[in-house]
């Protein structure tokens, strides 16, 4: 359904190694014991090169001369050396292991602690399916390559030079054809990058679009149940699996590309190793101890080899997590505390908006302001009314007050002080809001309820519960300790309303900002909530975004929101008076009028 | 308790009954993914043998190089080094592109095993009732369709490869050191039986933890997707802190078992290797004694020992590959379960087709509860006869919605029968029903697209006139033109910022495109404006003209629209006439009515 191509985004991609450098804030802590990991792997190595060795000093030795007394004493070096190889590998791996889940844990809460400070219009952009998978996936991806990518690949690399000096030391000559015959590999080692790359950064794109396909699936069940449009679901889903298949095919082409040559090389070069060892050996340029020396030595360097194909797509894919990672990262916070806070010591709850535009960054220039110079005041306790159109700009106005989004021109003030100028936190403790979408977190009808305050005792969530008309929940199985589930899909949409209205009457805050909240409530309970609204409303100052004359009646004055401005300000039935566009919007009576006028006629 | 389903799944702690059930479960699915594949599985073992055993012939090559070619070259004679090195050569290179070949071979089979696997469990998520669907959370079920899924596909990405390759190998090193030379055959062998031991050590540990670890990352996945698709809640009301704490808390968890698995891995691995030097320590004074006495040629000796190398080499993969395998496992069994779980509204498997619906519904002794024992509904009947406009008024709670979800066969009932034209819904084909009777709620998602896309979901095969034509019949036309794209606008851009008035309309026009012979409508209008419900309402006279419709709703206007109301109060239909009849009585319709009455202006 989606197909977001973040890849378009940055024009020039940076090089693996400075993706990969980018990540070393999070890796400086793990970095000395992943520097003395490298240490033990490459004693480890050193000691599986000296095996070799000894074996050649046997078999020039006590083998050739026939002496079998002489034999125990390089078996048990060999031995003593293969637990002294165990032994460093193990110590490598409980270096490096730990800090490498430490550094995926440390990237895992940046990442979730960026995205929570990063303002609602990135949300509205990223689809959550595409930062599920950064979170998950490319970060387990990260965590493998620091347990073992980078330290095989360092230590890999090395071995095989190392196994090269070995080599040229047995047999100079035989040791160079060695050399020489491995040069294709290095070449293809760069070549490699070109195909994998890419081709690898398109799949975990990819599946971060299948996640998002996924994610709304399951949340739009019901819509897709209603429809019947399962089958169809299941057709684009499976239209997009099919795609990343493809492409995951045509990964795999690569790596069997890399690893022909892999396996290849060494082949031949063993072969020609043969040829040449053995000519030597009749020259008596070699002895046949140094023969069995140099082939053990070599076979010590296949798995070194072998493992440079899956070692480097590691490093490529890791690459990839990375940049993936840094583009939500690196995505700017625009809404953030001042540099110099002010703070309100003693909020009255005067609202103010001063000329207050308003348009979404994506909005064509040839739009006007969504808002569009907006100047409205709102005395301390003072109850008003936003009545509009549908798509007027009245939930967004809401939005605006707790900065959810920022103004792009003129102001908001808070008792004089302008939005900006207070902390974050301190201005959402000053303004708590209830939208129109009443949304629930997995955790008990008290936390729910109490979200804005958690300090809050019992009297205060029972008070709140009882403006909101939210009784029923001492009849869920466990009252008020009960888990709704994720988004509350287990309670009915006015069951969910009301418990979004009760979280935001016991925060207590000094100016309340209600979109429609009482929507889906049925007319007996909207009633009781309106006259138990009341108490609250006299004393908090409040915005309530309305469509029916019920909740107008609460307010002490209406603002009409009309094509991005307020056009008029008044109680109702001035406004009623006054105001055509008013009547329109908010007086069902003329449709009354003509069905009785109807009837009457039938 | 059970482990049927996703019953049990959090736990970690099976009997063994349970374990050998579930192990029984996952690898059942193993199979029937297998089982169409089988030509492809046949040719790539095919060529996987071949190619592992021309690998195998080298270090045999190298000793009989060694042995015989080089007394031979010192007579002047080539022809056995000769042929060795050329069988290298040929051997190698066969060896190379087969394993090359198999790549791409092998990672066939697991893309399509992967893909079928993600359809069968998107299908399966699409076919469970709402009632799983509550019960099981979003979070989790997103979890299964995407970490446990990244966990297989991390397997047959590398891990089969590696597993079948490497156990190949194994196997072919094991009969060459035998024929080269049974002695050092034997202390391989007796090197198995450690080798077994810690093996088994490993996978009873790890399995354990492996479960845990899913069960980790699905709760942190929980987490996740909660407080972004919450994101607004949490900022308005500073949840960030103590989310942070609290997702820390699960990252930690999950770390915290990752780190004790791959720690216990860190135990496994040097422990092969250790096996491994220690055996080849073993078969070289075991050898060794041997060639000093002329019993074994030194090139046999090397041939022995760069076998004894090479067996071990392949183990470390494998048990590389082998955690990856028991990740897998662990998430197999999690996506075996949600794929055993019984559909609770099953489709009907001889299903009686309805090609024109005409749009009477009955209810003959319906009941119906959502657990046992909880009875929401009680046994009732009712008729519905074709075109009648049903308005179902009741407070919050009176199970006006549940009433409208059997219709719609979101659930089915406890007792007795819901029929349409005469056929019972649980008879009736899918297709036929989602064509005939369509729900619209209050809840109105917008998937990722165009605005076009989000209203052709009523009728995929319409036109863009007849698109239009919906938004207008409902009054969406105008906000939809002014959208910087019109019908083209991505709503995925702006979809965050669609009024939810707006988003209403736009799935009231998906219910109009899909011209159902039944419509249902729950609290669909809740969230427009008067003029909006207005143009909404003269919509649905001409709409509901010819149609059945159950509406419900708060806002009493809509009472104007209907022939005949229910309402309901505590799961039973308490008043039940037209409205007219209703308002002049004296029954809680009318004292509704008149309360409505007084609050318009």
């Amino acid at each position: 359904m989606s197909s977001v191509d973040k890849t378009d985004t940055s024009p020039k991609r940076p090089g693996t190694y400075a993706s990969i450098l980018r990540m070393y804030p999070y890796a400086k802590p793990a970095m000395p014991r992943i520097y003395l990991g490298m240490v033990s792997a490459m004693l480890a190595a050193l000691v599986a090169l000296a095996i070799p060795q000894v074996l050649r000093a046997l078999v020039d030795g006590p083998l050739k001369d026939g002496d079998s007394s002489q034999i125990w004493w390089p078996v048990g070096i060999v031995l003593g050396l293969g637990v002294l190889e165990a032994v460093m590998i193990g110590l490598r791996r409980w270096l490096v292991l730990t800090p490498g889940t430490h550094i995926e844990a440390r990237m895992r809460n940046g990442l979730y602690a960026h995205l929570q400070g990063l303002p609602v219009a990135f949300h509205d952009r990223w689809p959550s399916g595409q930062l599920l998978s950064r979170a998950v996936s490319d970060l387990g991806l990260i965590r493998r390559w620091f347990s073992f990518g980078i330290v095989l690949l360092v230590i890999n690399t090395l071995t095989i030079l190392v196994g090269f000096v070995f080599l040229l030391n047995i047999n100079w000559m035989l040791g160079l054809v060695f050399v020489v015959c491995s040069t294709p590999l290095w070449i293809y080692g760069y070549v490699f990058e070109s195909k994998y790359s890419s081709v690898a950064r398109r799949s975990q794109d990819l599946v971060g679009d299948l996640a998002t396909t996924v994610e709304e699936s399951v949340h739009g069940i019901r819509v897709l149940k209603a429809f019947g449009r399962g089958p169809q679901a299941l057709k684009n889903f499976s239209l997009q699996a099919e795609f990343l298949r493809g492409i995951e095919i045509e990964k795999a082409k690569a790596i069997a590309g890399i690893w022909l040559w892999l396996l290849l090389v060494p082949d031949v070069t063993f072969a020609l190793s043969l040829l040449g060892g053995v000519l030597l050996a009749a020259a008596g340029q070699i002895t046949v101890g140094g023969l069995v020396a140099f082939f053990a030595t070599a076979i010590v360097l296949r798995f070194p080899v072998e493992s440079i194909g899956f070692l480097l797509s590691m490093t490529y894919d890791t690459r990839n997590a990375a940049d993936r990672f840094f583009e939500v990262m690196d995505s700017i916070n625009t809404i953030t505390d001042p540099d110099a806070p002010k703070t309100i010591e003693k909020p009255a709850g005067r609202l103010a908006f001063r000329d207050m535009h308003f348009r979404y960054p994506d909005a064509p220039q040839r739009y006007p302001d969504l808002l569009n110079g907006i100047d409205l005041e709102l005395e301390p306790g003072e109850t008003m009314a936003v009545v509009g159109l549908t798509g007027s700009g009245k939930s967004t106005l809401t939005a605006l007050t707790s900065r959810l989004y920022d103004v792009t021109g003129g102001a908001i003030l808070l008792d004089g002080v302008d939005i900006r100028d207070l902390r974050l936190r301190e201005l959402r403790r000053h303004i708590a809001m209830a939208f129109e979408d009443a949304t629930l977190f997995s955790a008990s009808v008290r936390d729910n309820v109490l979200l804005g305050r958690p300090e809050a005792g019992d009297a205060d969530l029972a008070d709140a519960l009882r403006i909101a008309q939210a009784d029923f929940v001492y009849d869920l199985p466990q009252g008020v300790d009960t888990r709704v589930g994720e988004e509350g899909l287990s309670l009915s949409g006015g069951q969910r309303q009301r418990l979004a209205l009760a979280r935001a009457v016991a925060a207590k805050p000094s100016v309340l900002v209600l979109d429609d909240p009482l929507s889906a409530l049925d007319v007996d309970t909207e009633a009781l909530v309106e006259e138990a609204l009341r108490r609250v409303l006299a004393s908090t100052t409040t915005l309530i975004v309305a469509h029916r004359p019920s909740t107008v009646m609460l307010a002490d004055r209406v603002a009409l929101l009309e094509a991005g401005r307020i056009t008029a300000i008044g109680t109702h039935s001035q406004l009623l008076g006054t105001s055509e566009h008013y009547r329109f919007v908010i007086s069902s009576l003329d449709d009354e009028r003509e069905r009785e006028a109807r009837e009457v006629e039938a | 308790m059970s482990v049927v389903g996703v019953e049990g799944e959090e736990r970690h702690d099976f009997s063994q009954q349970e374990s050998a059930s579930i192990r029984r479960r996952s690898l059942a699915l193993l199979k029937s993914l297998l089982q169409p594949l089988w030509a492809q599985v046949a040719l790539t073992i095919v060529v996987v043998v071949t190619s592992t055993a021309a690998q195998v012939a080298g270090p045999a090559l190298i000793a009989y190089g060694i042995d015989s070619g080089l007394p031979a070259l010192l007579r002047q004679d080539w022809m056995p080094l000769g042929s060795a090195v050329v069988a290298y050569l040929i051997t190698g290179v066969v060896g190379a592109v087969l394993i090359a070949w198999f790549t791409v071979l092998s990672a066939r089979i697991s893309q399509t095993i992967l893909l079928d696997l993600r359809k069968r469990v998107f299908q399966q998520t699409q076919r469970l009732s709402l009632e799983f669907h509550e019960n099981y959370t979003s979070g989790r079920i997103i979890s299964r369709q995407t970490s446990d899924l990244d966990s297989i596909r991390e397997l047959l990405d590398s891990g089969i490869t590696e597993l079948v390759q490497g156990g190949l190998y194994m196997v072919f090193i094991a009969i060459a050191l035998f024929s080269l030379d049974w002695v050092s055959g034997l202390v391989l062998f007796a090197s198995l039986i450690p080798l077994a031991f810690l093996t088994r050590w490993f996978q009873v540990r790890s399995q354990k933890l492996f479960r845990r670890s899913r069960v980790a990352s699905a709760r942190l996945i929980v987490q996740f997707v909660e407080t972004m698709t919450g994101i607004r809640a949490v900022k308005a009301f500073r949840k960030e802190k103590r989310n942070e704490k609290e997702f820390g808390g699960f990252v930690e968890d999950y770390r915290d078992i990752n780190n004790r698995v791959i720690q216990l891995f860190g135990y496994f691995d040097p422990g092969l290797i250790l096996i491994g030097n220690v055996t080849l320590a073993v078969v070289l004074l075991v050898g060794g004694f041997r060639v000093a006495d002329g019993g074994l040629a030194i090139g046999a000796l090397l041939a022995t020992l760069l076998y004894t190398r090479q067996f071990f080499g392949p183990a470390q993969d494998m048990a590389m590959f082998y955690n990856s395998y028991q990740s897998a496992a662990a998430a197999l069994e999690k996506i075996s379960g949600v794929l055993e779980e019984r559909l609770s509204v099953p489709d009907p498997t001889r299903p009686i087709d309805l090609w024109q619906a005409k749009g009477s519904i009955s209810f003959e002794g319906v009941e119906f509860g959502y657990k046992a024992g909880r009875v929401i509904l009680p046994a009732f009947d009712l008729q519905i006869p074709v075109g009648q406009t049903i308005a179902m008024v009741g407070s919050t709670g009176a199970g006006k919605s549940t009433l409208a979800k059997l219709i719609s066969r979101f659930y089915d009932p406890t007792a007795g029968t819901v029929r349409l034209d005469g056929v019972d819904l649980r008879r009736l084909h899918p297709n036929d029903l989602r064509r005939a009777i369509v729900m619209v709620t209050q809840e109105s998602y917008l998937f990722s697209g165009s605005v076009a896309d989000n209203i052709a979901l009523g009728n995929p095969e319409a036109s863009r006139e007849e698109i239009i034509a919906a938004a207008h019949a409902v009054g969406a036309h105008g906000f939809v033109t002014a959208l910087p794209n019109g019908y083209d606008t991505d709503v995925n851009k702006r979809g965050g910022r669609l009024s939810a008035g707006q988003r209403q309309l736009i799935s009231f026009a998906r219910a109009f495109l899909a011209d159902p012979v039944v419509l249902i409508l729950d609290e669909a209008t809740s969230s427009l404006d008067i003029p909006s419900e207005r143009l909404v309402q003269k919509g649905l006279r001409t709409l509901l003209a010819d149609r059945t419709a159950i509406i419900i709703a708060h806002r009493l206007s809509t009472v104007a629209i209907a022939d005949r109301v229910l309402v309901m109060e505590h799961g039973c239909i308490v008043e039940d006439g037209s409205p007219r009849d209703l308002i002049a009585g004296t029954g809680r319709f009318s004292r509704l009515h008149a309360a409505w009455r007084d609050s318009l202006v």
